[in-house]
């Protein structure tokens, strides 16, 4: 789960970390009294939205009174701003974030992740920030210092020392620096984070170490933990569809084709996708039910399969384990008679009770076009649409 | 032979009474896998189905001798489970459990460093040696005893593959899932090491998908040391970038953790790859053949 910049730096904030002081506003009134609180001679504004390059694209300024605020957050509020991480139609700025200049000596770049072949956290430092990090270890990856560290010792004296002089901090900059780091793991650890990206990290002119931009995404699987945090999350963020399934424990992606998939299992739903397009179609969508998927759920997902107009024609494949047969059969018939089903419906079935699944599809009366193994439905599918046979 | 798991392994099933725990400990054993015990906190001295339950993993161990158990309680106490179950001394420890927080698995990876217990998953759907011993969801009937080895972080795209050998009857010696989170206990190069020693296993069908880099490492390995044929698929070729297809670890980010970069990798490392997931079975009998000939 993705937040916005200000919900990191509030975060972050709690924990100790310095950030700059600041005020989210959903209005240009909001906005122009945010500038009045901060008391400040300068401020900067920025759009809030999940998606970086939002400097590049003008959806940050500097400004120096409550009108300049005003009339910024007035150009930026309702409309969509295009980022390049935000894709064509970009995203609508619903906030922006009025917060304290700083004058910048240095842009560095602080990050944290889950490591999988570290097993743990690590922290990836470079002097180059403001650049995506993704950029610097293609071209320069020398200048990148990953340091993991230990779950049970925590982040060390010595690493954070470590890092602060490969990033050329000296002085009392290595003690702020120091604790500025180990209040960034705690609120790692402790939040259940799965990414924290301070870029840039920044050392001012008079010498201090802030945290100018904050990113922070959340572990999906520990939010039972942090309902505080399930609280941020923002649906206008989120596609519809992909809201709608997350409420029935579903996961679900949507792409760009018209073939509508549902599967069980992650593995087995990328690789329908792939054999769809093997077989010359585009997938429309990511969708596994799981495992433990009842026809309720299966019904659900069919609902929300079927709500997408541009899907032309419904794949399912279903290998049952844990899921059963007859009873992914019982949800789909359900689903199909309560939506009225008027595309083709091609369904696959094989593992756990699928005969007697395929005896309630052929007892119910709904058109579906059965087939015997993954390939043949992929053909059927595409078939079914007449893209090619 | 065959890796892990056989007709000599005892097994206790942590969380026998939940929904889930007692579906599958009930096809375990019918499949003939000796099922000896489980562990739910509170109703140790009573039984299910004529299994006796016990308070504790180690009293299970010490009074059944299993050396594997099966987690699948919530993902909440999963990591607790885990915890459990190598302090109790428990050779195999495989974890179902979907949904487990990624830094409890940093925890529990931290705590195995220098025991003696192998962890499988979480998230995972088990391992079977076909015709001896079933441990987790897979179903039974779809395996078929045999020299292919299996090893896959999906689970039911490993059906897929063994269903698709079985009806071409060839058959399976032991067949692995590790696990589709970030962090699992066993992986891809693990079992494969595990394979390359094994007399009873005589080519391997490897699954990815896209994430991470386990699959480029496990390329290297092939190409290094590995004595028999591999045949391998990646899921997530139409995958688009940035995006977590259901699985935490299965996310292209940055560019890295593509399809066609591993793919590129498994090719230069001369592992055969099968581009269409409904074409593993025969690319496998294909692989055997030229090896014959």
């Amino acid at each position: 789960m993705n937040i916005h910049e200000f919900q990191a730096k509030q975060i972050l904030g709690r924990f100790g970390v310095p950030v700059p002081k600041g005020h989210p506003a959903a209005t240009p009134e909001e906005a122009a009294k945010a500038f009045e609180t901060l008391g400040l001679a300068k401020a900067v504004i920025k759009a809030q939205i999940h998606a970086g390059g939002r400097g590049k694209a003008g959806g940050v300024k500097l400004i120096a009174s409550a009108a300049e605020a005003r009339d910024f957050a007035t150009r930026l509020l309702g409309k969509p701003l295009v980022t390049h991480q935000t894709g064509p139609d970009g995203r609508i700025v619903r906030r922006v974030y009025v917060e304290q200049a700083s004058e910048v000596a240095r842009e560095l770049y602080l990050g944290m992740v889950v490591d999988r072949k570290a097993e743990g956290v690590s922290v990836i430092a470079s002097t180059e920030g403001g650049m995506e990090i993704e950029e610097v270890a293609a071209k320069t990856p020398e200048r990148i210092l990953t340091e993991p560290i230990d779950p049970v010792i925590g982040l060390s004296g010595f690493q954070a020392r470590k890092i602060a002089f490969a990033l050329g901090l000296r002085d009392k900059q290595v003690g702020q620096f120091g604790a500025l780091i180990a209040a960034l793991y705690r609120a790692f650890v402790e939040t259940d984070a799965s990414l924290l990206e301070i870029n840039p990290l920044v050392v001012t002119k008079d010498g201090t170490v802030l945290c100018l931009d904050a990113k922070m995404s959340f572990d999906d699987n520990a939010l039972f933990r942090h309902p505080e945090i399930r609280e941020l999350r923002d649906a206008n963020e989120e596609d519809p569809a992909e809201t709608e399934a997350a409420k029935y424990d579903l996961s679900y992606v949507n792409l760009d084709g018209n073939i509508g998939c549902m599967v069980n299992g992650a593995g087995l739903a990328m690789a329908t996708m792939d054999i769809v397009k093997y077989y010359g179609a585009e997938p429309a969508n990511f969708l596994d039910v799981g495992g433990g998927a009842n026809s309720q759920k299966v019904a659900a997902a069919f609902r929300i399969l079927l709500a997408d107009e541009r899907v032309k024609a419904v794949l399912v494949n279903i290998f049952g384990g844990i899921m059963q047969c007859d009873v992914l059969a019982q949800g789909v018939v359900d689903a199909a008679r309560e939506v009225k089903l008027s595309i083709p419906l091609v369904v696959r079935m094989e593992g756990t009770n699928v005969d007697k699944g395929k005896q309630i599809l052929k007892d119910s009366g709904i058109k579906v076009i059965a087939a015997n193994d993954m390939a043949d439905a992929a053909r059927r599918v595409v078939e079914a649409i007449g893209q090619r046979a | 032979m065959s890796i892990l798991v056989n007709k000599h392994t005892r097994v206790i099933t942590q969380g026998i009474t939940g929904a889930t725990g007692q579906i599958h400990t009930r096809a375990c054993k019918a499949y003939g896998t000796q099922m000896v015990g489980g562990v739910v906190p509170g109703k140790g001295g009573t039984e299910f189905e004529g299994i006796p339950i016990f308070d504790t993993v180690e009293q299970a161990r010490k009074a059944t001798g299993a050396n594997a158990t099966v987690i699948y309680v919530p993902p909440p106490f999963a990591a607790d489970a885990i915890l459990e179950a190598v302090a109790a001394g428990l050779e195999l420890v495989i974890c179902i459990t979907e949904g487990v927080p990624v830094l409890d698995m940093v925890k529990v990876r931290r705590y195995m460093r220098g025991t003696r217990s192998r962890l499988i998953g979480p998230n995972c759907p088990g391992v079977i040696t076909p015709g001896e011993c079933k441990i987790g969801i897979m179903p039974g009937y779809i395996h078929k005893p045999g020299d292919i080895g299996v090893v896959s972080r999906s689970g039911t795209l490993t059906y897929e593959a063994v269903y698709q050998l079985t009806q071409l009857g060839i058959g399976q010696s032991s067949c692995v899932g590790i696990g589709g989170d970030p962090i699992v206990g066993t992986s891809h190069i693990d079992v494969l090491k595990l394979f390359n020693e094994d007399l009873a296993t005589r080519a391997v069908i490897m699954i990815g998908e896209i994430g991470g880099t386990a699959e480029e490492e496990a390329a290297q390995y092939v190409k290094d040391n590995f004595k028999k044929p591999v045949v391998a698929f990646i899921a997530g070729q139409t995958a688009p970038k940035g995006r977590r297809m259901g699985h935490a670890g299965a996310i292209i980010s940055g560019g890295r953790g593509t399809a066609a970069d591993k793919i590129a990798a498994l090719k230069a490392a001369g592992i055969t790859v099968a581009m269409s997931p409904a074409e593993l079975g025969i690319t496998m009998q294909s692989a055997l053949a030229g090896k014959a000939a």
